[in-house]
């Protein structure tokens, strides 16, 4: 049993970590190096709208192997960790979808 | 025993930290957005001028010191504080080079007239106007961060070698980490905004 904080997993913080080898970290720096030369070589093509969003999207997958792997995001337990992370991007999901129906039909 | 010692609050209070970042800097990339939105070829090419091998570089460097973060605080939680002090001072050095690249491009900007209310800009269209406004005051604010990254990580990287920060209590280094991954997250989105998509 844990609590909303992951708090009693705790205890087992350190058996927790050795699932993370530093080669883990090793092969996250070299997927987001690639993703990184994939999004440049991209960048010269005019395709449109279509590689706004094919950017946009590698910089989101770029992003949630950080949160995953460096910040741990993956390990952390507790109903707190796993809600906090969707309600902030709900939020802002929300945010920039109000803005733009703004925008678009002003 | 001795001093209580709350890991998981201070891990939450650090996130909820971060979260309000991710807000700030939000509301910035949806400013950017609306008015990339409203004036497409003003934006087209003011993004055109910017130096991509710069931006990229900075990309790589700054991907690269999230490696070594993250390494730092895993040598540290295995008892190796020197391999951690060592990876912490590569990342305070990466993080230096990150500034010394950003600074040879604004001078470079500044150089050819391109600064917020220079003779030059003025003379051109709003949207690109617009454009090096948000330039300068989103990669400022995120440079100011990496500032205070680095004067944390500088804490850090003191408190290791006097053995505050051990393989008993690492929750400091942690925090700083996820700062630090932040700071990184913010500019994997900055660097494809200004520099990739024209």
């Amino acid at each position: 049993m844990e609590g909303i904080f992951g708090e009693s997993v705790l205890k087992d913080r350190d058996e927790r970590f050795h699932k993370v080898t530093y080669q883990t970290y090793l092969f996250v720096w070299l997927g987001l190096l690639v993703l990184t030369g994939i999004t440049v070589s991209l960048a010269g093509r005019d395709w449109g709208f279509l590689s706004i969003g094919m950017v946009l999207g590698i910089a989101a997958i770029k992003s949630g192997l950080v949160l995953s792997y460096f910040m741990h995001l993956k390990y952390e337990t507790g109903l707190l960790f796993q809600l906090m992370i969707p309600i902030v991007l709900a939020a802002l999901t929300l945010f920039i979808g109000l803005t733009f129906t703004d925008i678009a039909f002003r | 025993m001795g001093t209580h010692q709350d890991d998981t609050g201070s891990k939450i209070g650090m996130w909820l930290f971060l979260l309000s970042e991710i807000l700030l800097f939000g509301g910035l990339f949806i400013l950017y957005s609306s008015y990339r939105y409203k004036n497409p070829i003003d934006f087209h090419l003011a993004a055109w001028e910017l130096n991509r091998v710069l931006g990229t570089l900075n990309t790589l460097i700054l991907i690269t010191s999230s490696l070594t973060m993250a390494l730092s605080i895993f040598f540290i939680q295995k008892g190796n504080r020197k391999l951690s002090a060592l990876l912490l001072f590569v990342t305070l050095f990466l993080g230096g080079l990150f500034l010394g690249v950003k600074s040879v491009e604004w001078t470079a900007k500044i150089g050819h007239d391109l600064y917020p209310n220079s003779p030059r800009l003025l003379g051109r269209s709003g949207g690109e106007i617009l454009f090096y406004g948000l330039y300068y005051s989103m990669t400022g604010l995120h440079g100011l961060h990496v500032l205070v990254g680095l004067l944390v990580l500088s804490v850090m990287l003191v408190l290791i070698l006097k053995g505050k920060i051990n393989e008993n209590r690492f929750v400091p280094l942690e925090n700083t980490g996820l700062y630090w991954h932040l700071v990184d997250m913010i500019w994997i989105f900055l660097f494809p905004l200004f520099y990739l998509i024209t």
